[in-house]
């Protein structure tokens, strides 16, 4: 039987004026339904094009461009930084300006790095802290009955939707030498003046643990609500105490929920700005704050450039840990 | 296990006193007429003084409509790319540079705001240089900027929601007739629409909120209201702001509430029909 | 040699059957997953107007070869022809063919009306002929006042209905069932089985159905064909597969069997006979078979063609053996009975409740002889 002719889009188009430029763009793999609707190629790649070039462009280029600065020498210009290739007319030569001092002034200047150190050590105790307060709440919330459940669950989401900023500050309401909490312990006689509570580290911890305390319960539940109770009463039938049961069984099967939910705080919390600024220290700053001071008060965009990388290397490994999480929830989904 | 059911009821207890005691404070202090705000002055207090106050700022009023233009738009342009994203990671099979894709989708959902912010700002000035576009900042880096970051979790939300339900729908429009296209907007979309929507609000609030990121790509002259907040805050606290946050908890209350009973009610009906359904079988 | 599968026709209750007309022609289609062979070079044809059964258990290809035909999936090798047409590289939606999934995959934002319309609608058909036809589908599947229902308001039998009416409003030439019952209760399913083979010849629709049970291949199929690990084993009208299994698989996976391993002591044109040591005797029949003397092969009886007796046949020495009654099963129709014989096997037999009262009939740890015809057994070679 004879081919008929090819009457396909795809190769109408490769034909036309712009075909080498056409047929390049569809050697990149053809996703799954093209296998049958070979004449439609372009409709689906172009579909998966948007947002991906959306992406590269807004996300991935930016990070490059940062990558790239990180390189360069400040100067006093408009953009503050000495470009790195310059093509100089008369020589025919291509300068590569390259040099890695701002990575050598963070790596030796003693504030970066107890900065960085800081940072993450106030993150990890943030998280910790988190965990510990969400892990009771995500727990009770799963075991109860699923009538209740969807009001708890509404409960805790409730603070999320209201702005984040908002209820920092009013930490800061609460935390002050005239605020709530001193007032109140004042009040009952129970001090007999005020506590330091703003603007130290434990003011971070709150703020953060308050903050990010949806993101922590919400995996940790969606991971406990799977849990199969039968488990726990075959074990408490072979002689287990109900603690020993907690212990082996379900604290076990639910550290995916607390890996992930540890990630969520963790990660951004090493970065976190708004916190540290209403409620932390000023003689101890963290990084976040470095960086915004690096670019906006110091405008030594390439420092704060290689700042920025550095928290990025510092980060990758948590950030790939739970890209792979996010795919094994997603594909047990299916 | 009813031996742990008062640890149960202790952790709520504490864990949502937790939450919402600073909330309640807030709000609270709101209506005291001292300018300390935590000092409660008896005398003239509760008051409405702030909230008119408020009423007459231009300042705050100028941001929080900028605000809600730009959460607008945020909010619409994350959930059309969020969507796209979404069904194409979920319903696609393998195609080059799909993990490029599932990294990208998912790397702004933890990635620190100030790391976004540079990178973006660094963007925006590279570029401006490079093509003349954008020529300065004001609305619509801001705007790019937080689609870019809201978009992630729409991403997530629709990609959820679809592997959720298998695909046999989907093959069945499919064997009916009807062309991938049509299929999308007969079948997929109207089923994912809760998704979407809750992804819309989820953007909105993202953009509504984000003080580190504006600040990086904002421009002279656009303030949104996060950052006009952030300014005075760092000052110290201002009762016009409780006022303020007082008024956005009553919104966002209310529209949680409203939506819990329509969601609530909507189930029970489908209850019932199914009970019918039941009942008439036999 | 095996004995050969014959087509034997005729054997199945009449259909409309255009044994001149092909219609579906599948040619060596094989399709893998990476190194895991789905479907092991395939070929069948199916006529118009029969249903056709694939038959077999779980993970032997038979939906994967379905979802081909669908146009789900593409062959790795080999062709798939539709009434004369090539299917390669047409897409589901270009095919002349329907599926009814076994999930139903009815639309649940959409009322009943609605899904079965949704196929019309992507031919682009006038509103008016739409409403007309899917009323009348609504009628035959006797859905008629349900049109404004949603699916999450029918029961499962309902659902079921739409399905198949939303599948044939198209008035496809060729229908796929995947697994069509399975989600009905025992009732239900009989009812269901003689309805849809009512729709079927009155619309004269060629069916192809998946399914792993096999009464309902036996009650819907005009032909079956069984299949394991990628291959087609058989292929035959419901009796040529019950009565002239071409293996020991097929024996024992339609309906319960008695195997016999013996060898071949005498091989003449009319009749041979088995020495068979886990019988304890010989086995005589009374057809050739093709055959090498001293070959090994397999006798196969089936429990209903054995009889059971207390008192030993004429000619004991063949086609007879001894055991005792050690499990009696009583089904209400008929009782399954599990006999010891001598050399230590079970044989199964099952006989008809034909009398009622139960003092005359024969009983636990009796001993028995059971003989059976020379024409019952089914020899095998492999």
């Amino acid at each position: 039987m004879a081919r008929p002719p090819d009457n396909s889009l795809p190769h109408r188009l490769s034909t036309g004026r712009f075909g080498p430029l056409i047929l390049l763009f569809m050697r990149y793999g053809p996703p799954r339904w093209s296998r049958y609707i070979r004449s439609q190629w372009t409709g689906s790649r172009l579909v998966i094009a948007v947002p991906y070039l959306w992406l590269l462009l807004f996300f991935l280029v930016p990070f490059l461009i940062v990558f790239k600065i990180s390189f360069s020498e400040v100067q006093v210009a408009m953009p503050p930084y000495a470009p790195l290739f310059d093509w100089v007319e008369d020589a025919r030569r291509l300068i590569v300006t390259f040099n890695l001092n701002n990575y050598l002034f963070l790596l030796t200047d003693d504030l970066y790095v107890s900065t960085f150190l800081y940072s993450v050590k106030v993150a990890a105790i943030s998280t910790l802290i988190c965990l510990l307060v969400g892990y009771p709440m995500a727990y009770a919330i799963a075991r109860s009955s699923p009538a209740i459940r969807n009001v708890w669950l509404m409960l805790v989401i409730l603070p999320f939707w209201t702005s984040f900023l908002l209820r920092v500050y009013a930490w800061v309401g609460l935390l002050k030498n005239d605020g709530v909490i001193n007032n109140l312990l004042l009040g009952l006689g129970l001090i007999d003046e005020p506590m330091s509570l703003l603007y130290t580290d434990f003011a971070v911890y709150v703020g953060i643990v308050y903050s990010y305390l949806p993101f922590m319960i919400l995996p940790l539940y969606s991971n406990l609500e799977k849990h199969d109770l039968t488990l726990l009463e075959a074990a408490a039938d072979l002689g287990a105490r109900p603690v020993r049961a907690f212990l082996s069984i379900t604290l076990p099967l639910s550290m995916p929920g607390i890996i992930a939910g540890s990630l969520l705080v963790f990660i951004p919390a090493v970065g976190e700005y708004v916190i540290p600024s209403l409620l932390g220290r000023s003689d101890q700053l963290m990084i976040g704050r470095v960086l915004s001071d690096e670019f906006f008060s110091n405008r030594d965009w390439p420092v704060a450039s290689a700042v920025a990388i550095a928290m990025l290397l510092l980060l990758v490994i948590p950030i790939m840990l739970f890209q792979r999480y996010q795919k094994r929830e997603l594909e047990a989904r299916k | 296990m009813k031996s742990n059911g008062w640890f149960r009821g202790l952790a709520l207890l504490v864990g949502f006193a937790f939450l919402y005691v600073p909330i309640l404070s807030m709000i609270a202090f709101s209506f005291n007429n001292s300018r300390l705000v935590t000092v409660w002055d008896a005398a003239n207090s509760p008051t409405l003084k702030w909230y008119r106050l408020l009423f007459d700022n231009e300042q705050i009023l100028g941001a929080a409509w900028l605000s809600i233009q730009i959460a607008a738009m945020t909010a619409t342009g994350a959930v059309v790319l969020g969507t796209i994203a979404g069904l194409v990671l979920a319903r696609f099979g393998p195609f080059r540079g799909r993990a490029l894709l599932s990294g990208l989708t998912t790397a702004p959902l933890v990635m620190p705001e100030v790391i976004t912010g540079l990178s973006l700002l660094l963007l925006f000035v590279s570029l401006e240089q490079l093509i003349g576009w954008p020529s300065g900042r004001g609305v619509l880096t801001i705007t790019i900027a937080h689609i870019t970051f809201a978009m992630a979790y729409v991403t997530v939300v629709v990609q959820s929601r679809l592997a959720g339900f298998d695909d046999s729908l989907e093959e069945a429009a499919l064997d009916l007739g009807a062309r991938p296209a049509r299929v999308f907007f007969s079948i997929t979309l109207p089923l994912i629409l809760p998704a979407i929507v809750s992804g819309w609000l989820l953007a909105f609030t993202l953009s509504w909120d984000d003080v580190v990121i504006s600040q990086f790509v904002a421009g002279p002259g656009s303030s949104t209201l996060p950052m006009v907040i952030f300014s005075k805050v760092r000052l110290g606290v201002s009762p016009d702001v409780n006022a303020l946050a007082t008024i956005m908890v009553m919104i966002v209350a209310a529209g949680v509430v409203l939506s819990a009973l329509w969601m609530r009610h909507q189930e029970r009906r489908r209850e019932r029909e199914m009970r019918m359904a039941r009942a008439a079988e036999k | 040699m095996a004995t050969q599968n014959a087509d034997r026709g005729g054997a199945a209750p009449s259909r409309h059957v255009d044994r001149a007309r092909e219609y579906v022609r599948i040619e060596g289609v094989t399709k893998k997953f990476g190194d895991f062979v789905a479907v092991d070079n395939v070929s069948l044809t199916i006529f118009k107007g029969e249903i056709f059964c694939l038959l077999g258990g779980s993970g032997c290809g038979k939906t994967t070869l379905l979802r081909m035909l669908a146009g789900f999936e593409a062959p790795t090798s080999g062709r798939i022809l539709i009434d004369g047409q090539d299917m390669a590289d047409i897409p589901p939606y270009d095919r002349p063919v329907n599926m009814m999934f076994q999930s139903y995959a009815l639309f649940p934002h959409m009322t009943v009306e609605r899904n079965v319309a949704f196929g019309l609608e992507q031919e682009r058909l006038p509103a008016r002929e739409i409403a007309k036809r899917v009323a009348e589908m609504l009628e035959i599947v006797k859905l008629g006042p349900f049109a404004q229902r949603k699916p999450h308001q029918l029961s499962g039998g309902q659902r079921q209905r739409v399905a198949l009416a939303r599948a044939l409003v198209k008035r496809p030439k060729l229908l796929l069932l995947d697994e069509p019952l399975g989600a009905l209760d025992k009732k239900l399913r009989e009812h269901t089985q003689f309805e849809l083979i009512n729709l079927q010849e009155q619309l004269g629709v060629t069916f192809i159905v998946v399914t792993h049970d096999q009464e309902e291949a036996m009650t819907l199929a005009s032909r079956i064909g069984v299949m394991n690990r990628g291959e087609i084993v058989q292929v035959g009208t419901p009796t040529d597969i019950y009565e002239y299994p071409n293996s020991r698989f097929v024996a024992d996976f339609i309906g319960s069997v008695n195997m016999f391993e013996g060898t071949l002591v005498e091989d003449e044109p009319d009749h041979v006979r088995i020495e068979s040591a886990e019988l304890g005797g010989v086995i005589y029949v009374d057809h050739g078979i093709s055959s090498a003397p001293g070959a090994t092969v397999w006798a196969a009886i089936r429990p209903e063609k054995i009889d059971i007796d207390r008192s030993p046949p004429a000619d004991p020495r063949e086609n007879c053996v001894r055991g005792v009654v050690k499990e009696i099963a009583y089904m209400g129709d008929l009782s399954v009975y599990l006999v010891r014989i001598d050399s230590g096997k079970m044989v199964r037999v099952t006989l008809p409740n034909i009398e009622r009262h139960a003092d005359s009939r024969i009983s636990w740890d009796e001993t028995v002889y059971l003989t059976w015809h020379p024409t019952s057994p089914v020899v095998l070679s492999q």
